[in-house]
């Protein structure tokens, strides 16, 4: 697999201020195809800011942004999803109020235009929903079943598939599994490595050193706003990465 | 023990949608099977009938308006000045000696300006809810229409601009007599709601509206101008509010100072009434029509039976906290813990 070279997404010193407060200084970071990067670091390390800076929400202050290799300035969470990156947000960004297909479609959703109005296709979100989860092995009742109704891992596997409906490069992934039940945990996992699987390169940010080190291949660690350390998976050990949380090396 | 959770969880699935869906309907139907047997003579007939559709009308339109407001999460609180406001300008319009086509048209303008002047204060103002802006306007546009009228009323329209709210359509050619008229503001209410429906349930915008008020951090997040389609949203509750000015000047022949006064607060007890919530993103069209013909036929069914205005108002109350409280327990079934 030469792709999984393919170098997908690059920041390079990536600095961000919000007013006098320096959130991130100087961050480098890189994700390849078919690679998990777990980000660590402790609460106000700057991982989420990062991930905003990275998705379009947030602009840096100073540093670049490459996308294929080629420098990109974002305006909005928008233009990254038009250049192939996905953010799965802690908080799941799902309407609970609306069903699973309509959830994975939701700002994208296939029409019928009759002059200026845009009629939803239902038929084809169902067809294409149908499609898409059996294609990530997700199981649920019904494309229709409304959100609100699903258990918290079926909630993160919708979220998930939402992200990569439309042919995702990168996708990352706040947190993935801090609201799970045990046994939902293994789940999702394995769906991140179905997704590497796929070619995707997947960014992971999580505190729990089970997860980084069931799905990763390569960890770094934010202290303080900065670069602090990295490494390849198989070159480190729980113990390490946990000190870098901390700031010992 | 797991496969009777499961039975008992594939039987709510089932059954949950359609009493979401069509629980009000009953509740409707009820009521007026009661109201029949309480007045078996008066309460069906033609006369009685066409009379709750005309006395609902100009609220219909307000509470429809508001509906699609509150699935978003907010509230318009201006919709009763709204429509004051266009009835005024409509009225000084008239009597200005303009057609009948650029009457008819002014308080549909006004009523989009008014609602958009809404929209863009919410937004661009960032005001910390619409609560705040539009209980601003509440004030500001009944004043403004108090202002350019002299608080005094303004009476005498034509038959065509009076033709929405006061006109009828002849049956006699079905073979019914010629008191046994359809109001055109009957029809008119078909029609909104109608294309109301088509736009709430069938179109991008309608989705992006409900998604909106079920979570406006993944309406963000999935690229929905937010405050793109609130603005849209108040614009079209203050377009309603200018159709509810149109009725209400076919009805009562009359631009006055007092039109719709406390009118925003029945439009708000139809739609929690039919089940819109709140907190936002549920509730639909067709509960919204059952909440306005709840609140019309319990003030038609009490004015029959002679029973003071002063029990509806807190039979009107219990009904809101009866239908509400119906919802929460209706929510704690549906959803998982």
């Amino acid at each position: 697999m030469s792709s999984i070279n393919q170098l997908l997404l690059e920041a390079k010193s990536v600095t961000k201020y919000f007013g006098t407060i320096t959130a991130l200084e100087n961050v480098d970071l890189k994700i390849h195809a078919g690679e998990c990067l777990g980000v660590v670091g402790d609460n106000g390390a700057g991982k989420s800011t990062l991930m905003k800076v990275l998705s379009g929400l947030y602009k840096p202050s100073a540093g670049s942004l490459f996308f294929d290799g080629k420098e990109k300035i974002l305006e909005s969470p928008k233009d990254s999803q038009n250049l192939g990156l996905e953010m799965v947000y802690q908080d799941l960004a799902l309407a609970g109020n609306l069903p699973i297909g309509e959830n994975i479609f939701l700002g994208r959703e296939p029409t019928k235009n009759l002059g200026l109005l845009k009629f939803l296709d239902y038929k084809k979100i169902k067809e294409l929903t149908d499609a898409h989860l059996g294609k990530l092995k997700i199981n649920v009742k019904s494309a229709d079943q409304k959100v609100e109704e699903l258990s918290g891992g079926q909630r993160q596997a919708v979220a998930i598939a939402r992200s990569t409906a439309f042919n995702a490069k990168v996708v990352i992934m706040d947190e993935p599994t801090a609201a799970l039940a045990i046994k939902e945990v293994g789940k999702v996992l394995d769906l991140i490595n179905s997704l590497k699987q796929t070619g995707v390169g997947v960014i992971v940010i999580s505190h729990r050193m089970d997860d980084i080190f069931a799905v990763c291949d390569r960890v770094m660690a934010l202290f303080q706003g900065t670069n602090f350390a990295e490494s390849e998976l198989s070159k480190t050990s729980r113990d390490e990465v946990i000190g870098w949380i901390m700031g010992k090396k | 023990m797991e496969n009777k959770d499961q039975e008992k969880n594939s039987l709510y699935l089932k059954i949950m949608p359609y009493l979401e869906k069509y629980g009000i309907l009953l509740l409707l139907v009820i009521m007026i099977v009661v109201m029949h047997f309480l007045q078996p003579d008066v309460f069906l007939s033609w006369r009685n009938v066409t009379n709750v559709f005309k006395q609902i009308s100009w609220q219909s339109m307000l509470a429809l308006g508001v509906f699609m407001v509150i699935v978003t999460a907010g509230i318009d609180l201006s919709v009763g000045s709204i429509m004051m406001l266009s009835l005024m300008i409509l009225a000084i319009v008239a009597k200005a000696g303009a057609p009948w086509y650029i009457v008819v048209i002014t308080p549909l303008i006004a009523g989009f300006l008014c609602g958009l002047f809404n929209g863009l204060g919410i937004t661009l103002l960032r005001m910390p809810h619409p609560f705040i802006m539009t209980l601003g306007t509440l004030y500001i546009f009944r004043g403004t229409g108090n202002l350019i009228s002299g608080g005094t009323p303004i009476s005498g329209f034509t038959d065509e601009v009076r033709y929405l709210g006061h006109g009828r359509i002849d049956l006699t050619w079905l073979g019914l007599e010629k008191s046994q008229y359809l109001p055109v503001s009957l029809v008119l209410i078909a029609i909104v709601y109608i294309i109301f429906w088509i736009f709430m349930n069938k179109t991008r915008t309608g989705k992006w509206i409900y998604a909106i008020g079920g979570n406006p951090n993944a309406a963000r997040a999935s690229g929905i101008n937010v405050n793109k389609i609130l603005v849209i949203v108040y614009s079209l509750c203050g377009f309603l509010s200018g159709i509810g000015a149109l009725i209400l000047a076919g009805r009562t022949d009359s631009g006055y100072p007092n039109a719709g006064l406390q009118s925003e607060l029945d439009a708000i007890a139809a739609c929690i009434i039919g089940g819109a919530s709140f907190f936002g993103g549920r509730g639909t069209v067709l509960g919204v029509f059952a909440g306005v013909m709840i609140m019309g036929i319990l003030r038609n069914g009490l004015n029959l039976m002679d029973v003071s205005s002063f029990w509806q108002q807190v039979l009107i109350g219990s009904i809101i906290v009866l239908a509400v409280y119906i919802d929460v327990l209706r929510r704690d079934l549906g959803t998982r813990k």
